[in-house]
């Protein structure tokens, strides 16, 4: 007890040095934490999950690797054609089965080597094995051999098959040919999606030798690890906080990359995210808070445009009543999807009436008749349900705990009882055990929703093959399937939307889906950032990206519709401009 | 002192071992796994996922696996089929793994990283906490009844009842925008850190106004306080030096727990204020069914929680020798 009896003195030093010691600890981590600020700051929405290409699968993920790697191709800002990235060329065969692609030879690693069809062929290798466990793999599986490679594998887990046997060749360093199962249209918009970025083989394997087979991953993707052939380079990343961007002096475009440095922040909150943009702290957020929508329309710097995206309720076909499709079509008719759009989502949202959003090039999409409540009934009551028939069992809505599904679950409800008298009750879950209820098809109906990864139908229509991993409805159809199927080997881009058309015909006539309303983007960008347009992908790929000038803000002030309200931008006032600027960005069809 | 250490760490010991098994066996009974998204894998890569992390394999393995010492895997002991090039690791080793969301990070890294952010906040957070709380306290203490007192009473009240998000919401509408004095959010400098701490603080200020008040009357109506001013001391030295030590006994108490509550009470504070603390991992982790991560936090906050308590402990034998450690 001696020992802990202080004198009061002493008791004084210790606590004095205490303090002392927190507070200069506090003031030294305050000082280490301070940087720069950046030519340009977004909000990222979340922390990315890797920034290796290959095992990533998010929009957020997408914006960072689109800055570090660059693909064969990259897509204009605006109308999304595929210009020219690593590949300065590229040929097709007649049909439509061999892409050539002749990589630039000016292309550099950041390690100073040259980018090569071998580093594709390495880069697709390791995409395509089992044990990079890529959860987009099956994106290249289009490819002769692919989908073998990565899913036959022997008792070690490693591939059965020979990587030869995949139709991905180097022909010679500058060279690369791509041989395809199926004539594939949207091919080429695949090669600017980032899993398909190219990795540096001797950045893996200097990283795998340096660390061994546990540890290198995670090494190799440390900022004075990592070798990119993109716009950008990473210095500096905190977890949670931010990924701060640096111009690649090596890149083979750099004269036309103007900003020297981006901070893409995870911030989660979309009211945070505001108040940031609002202050100034923010130039771009890629969602508000709804809450706010209303009062955001008006303003030159937010824009929402048409993204390709279906909102929709899945309906459990295993379960009666649910799995008679006159009662689907009824719930499908009476759902009021304008009130959903004009009163919760706000933002011009659009009813749909089926599952391909708007904006498909050449593909005319199906719509089934709404708000046709007679209809409803009638098919109803030859189903055995209404006022002669039997009770309509309570119908459970199941969502993800978020408030805007549940206004919307609200105003589903409020619709059936309304024009059909039926009852429904709503139940909410977290995220991953609501995902497990879907999946196990444990749900009345669902709330669901989907993004394409490309410009084409068929993104959102092979979902619904029979047993397809992603339908979930336990629905199937065998003339669906069939069309599906067909259209993949369609080489007549007509006869093929056709196909996907008339299948998308039978969807909407069997309903294993209640459609209710596209997606629009919801970017909220300050009105001088120039390169940056709102197209039908939210597909934005950095290096595009500069500040205008006052002067050019003018006169593209003078070009928008005077009702908008202008304000105030906190980009720099002299704009920012890259080395080798002489307009508006090259592209065949202008800016 | 050295006999109560050791009965304390023993206790440790077994306390950690209990959190770890449970929250190991718990997480993973929870339904939904890390790799589950809004787009089902097909079952062949799914198998590639769960092979890499393996979560193939039978759950008492995975346990053995994540406690280590030994590497079970095929690069772990030759005694267990592997090749010894990576023998030992798991949490006995101080390897909390790689995260399963954050897959550029391991646990370690992240906890890194984070730590000293939730640390500095909760130091702010604390200042404030104490610095307001026992000043009210004391004078509400020594004012008792007055209208100084009311107010001060009423606003603790206030501080308790009101969750810190309202608190925080209102600080950023008048100190952001009406009167622009702080950076809405961010971390970096002093002043990122002022209105985050103040708004995390707050409740416990106020908890802590009203202990230092209670204790404090308490104190003030003891024979030795009476000696004291009969002896014709100073208010000010009776205050400071005879009434405050016994007065704050309660709020010394208070400390640990306000302080693990500080720790993993910041959730919706680093969310408003785009704090990347550690309080938004303990929650999202465990959302996002990232096992590693979750683990790593939870085993990290029960080490936090102990050691406070501990240190609580000790702090009171020196505010009251009458205190004996072999008692607590």
């Amino acid at each position: 007890m001696q020992a802990l009896t202080f004198g009061d003195s002493a008791r004084k030093v210790v606590a004095f040095l205490l303090l002392g010691a927190v507070f200069v600890g506090a003031l030294a981590l305050a000082r280490s934490a301070r940087l720069e600020p950046a030519d340009l700051v977004f909000n990222n929405g979340t922390e990315v999950s890797t920034l290796d290409p290959a095992r990533v699968t998010g929009v957020p993920e997408g914006r960072i690797i689109k800055a570090l790697f660059e693909g064969l191709v990259v897509k204009h800002p605006r109308t999304l054609e595929a210009l020219p990235g690593m590949a300065e060329s590229w040929e097709v065969s007649d049909d439509g089965l061999v892409y050539t692609f002749h990589i630039r030879p000016e292309a550099r690693w950041t390690n100073d080597l040259p980018v090569t069809a071998h580093d594709f062929v390495f880069s697709w290798e390791r995409f395509l094995h089992p044990a990079t466990a890529a959860e987009y793999a099956y994106q290249l599986w289009y490819v002769v051999g692919a989908e073998a490679y990565t899913t036959e594998v022997d008792d070690e887990g490693n591939p059965k098959n020979d990587f030869s046997t995949v139709g991905i060749k180097a022909l010679d360093a500058a060279t690369l040919q791509v041989t395809l199962r199926n004539p594939t249209p949207f091919f080429m918009d695949l090669m600017a999606f980032y899993p398909m970025f190219p990795v540096n083989q001797a950045n893996i394997e200097e990283m795998q030798a340096r660390y061994g087979e546990e540890d290198w991953e995670i090494q190799w993707l440390q900022p004075e690890n990592l070798v990119t052939n993109g716009p950008d380079t990473v210095e500096y990343r905190r977890v949670n906080e931010r990924i701060r961007l640096r111009k690649n002096a090596d890149y083979w475009d750099a004269d036309n990359v103007a900003l020297e440095t981006i901070d893409a922040l995870a911030i989660e909150q979309a009211t945070t995210g505001l108040n940031m943009y609002l202050t100034g702290a923010a130039h771009f957020v890629p969602s508000v808070p709804t809450t706010i929508v209303k009062k955001l329309m008006p303003r030159e710097d937010f824009n929402p445009a048409p993204y390709l995206g279906t909102y929709f309720y899945r309906v459990n076909t295993t379960k009666p009543p649910f799995d008679d499709p006159r009662v689907r079509r009824a719930l499908a008719l009476t759902i009021d999807r304008k009130a959903i759009c004009e009163k919760i989502t706000k933002a011009g949202q659009i009813p749909a009436g089926g599952l391909v959003p708007p904006g498909m090039p050449g593909y005319a999409g199906v719509s089934m008749g709404q708000g046709n409540v007679a209809l409803a009934k009638e098919l109803l009551a030859e189903a055995g349900f209404g006022p002669e028939g039997r009770e309509f069992p309570t119908i459970e809505i199941h969502y993800n705990t978020l408030e805007a599904h549940r206004d919307i679950a609200e105003v589903v409800g409020e619709s059936w009882r309304r024009n059909l008298g039926i009852k429904a009750k709503l139940q909410n879950q977290e995220w991953k055990v609501y995902l497990d209820t879907q999946s196990n098809l444990g749900y009345d109906v669902s709330r669901s929703a989907w993004i394409g990864d490309y410009v084409d139908p068929n993104t959102f229509l092979d979902m619904f093959v029979t047993d397809g991993e992603n339908n979930k409805t336990g629905w199937g159809n065998e003339r669906y399937d069939l069309l599906v199927a067909l259209s993949s080997a369609e080489l007549d881009p007509t006869k093929r939307l056709e196909l996907l058309r008339e299948a998308e015909e039978i969807l909407i006539d069997e309903m294993p889906i209640l459609p209710i309303y596209y997606y629009v983007t919801q970017n909220l960008v300050d009105p001088r950032l120039g390169g940056f347009h709102e197209n039908l992908q939210d597909e934005h790929f950095p290096k595009f990206w500069y500040w205008m000038s006052d002067e050019e803000l003018g006169s593209k002030r003078a070009q928008q519709p005077e009702s908008w309200e202008q304000v105030t931008s906190s980009g720099p006032s002299e704009g920012k401009y890259a080395p080798g600027f002489t307009g508006p960005i090259p592209s065949p069809t202008g800016r | 002192m050295l006999r109560f250490l050791a009965r304390r760490l023993l206790w440790f010991a077994i306390t950690l071992f209990c959190v770890v098994t449970i929250s190991f066996f718990m997480m993973r009974a929870v339904r939904g796994g890390p790799f589950d998204g809004e787009r089902t894998l097909d079952p062949a890569i799914e198998r590639n996922i769960e092979a890499k992390y393996h979560l193939d394999w039978s759950l008492p393995k995975q346990y053995l696996q994540y406690v280590g010492p030994f590497n079970l895997d095929e690069h772990g002991f030759e005694l267990f089929g592997g090749d010894g090039s990576d023998r030992f690791g798991g949490v006995l080793c101080l390897e909390f793994g790689p995260s399963f969301k954050y897959k550029d990070f391991t646990v370690d890294q992240i906890i890194g990283q984070s730590l000293p952010i939730s640390a500095l906040l909760g130091i702010v957070a604390m200042m404030w906490a104490l610095a307001l709380g026992i000043s009210a306290g004391i004078a509400s203490a020594l004012r008792r009844g007055s209208g100084l007192d009311l107010g001060m009473r009423l606003a603790a009240t206030g501080g308790i009842a009101l969750p810190n998000f309202v608190i925080a919401s209102f600080l950023v509408i008048l100190t952001v925008f009406m009167i622009p004095l702080f950076p809405v959010a961010g971390w970096g400098s002093i002043r990122h850190m002022l209105l985050p701490g103040f708004a995390l603080g707050a409740p416990f200020a106020a908890y802590i106004s009203r202990l230092t008040r209670t204790g404090m009357l308490e104190v003030l109506s003891q024979d030795h306080i009476r000696t004291a001013q009969a002896k014709g001391l100073a208010p000010r030295t009776v205050i400071l030096r005879h009434a405050l030590k016994g007065g704050l006994l309660p709020v010394v108490s208070y400390l640990g727990p306000a302080t693990a509550g500080i720790l993993t009470g910041s959730l919706v504070i680093e969310k408003i204020f785009f704090i990347p603390g550690l309080g938004s991992h303990f929650i999202n982790s465990a959302l996002n069914r990232d096992y590693t991560l979750s683990m790593g936090v939870t085993i990290l906050f029960t080490i936090l929680v102990y050691s406070l308590n501990t240190l609580v402990d000790l702090a009171y034998t020196m505010l009251d020798p009458r205190i004996d450690l072999e008692e607590i």
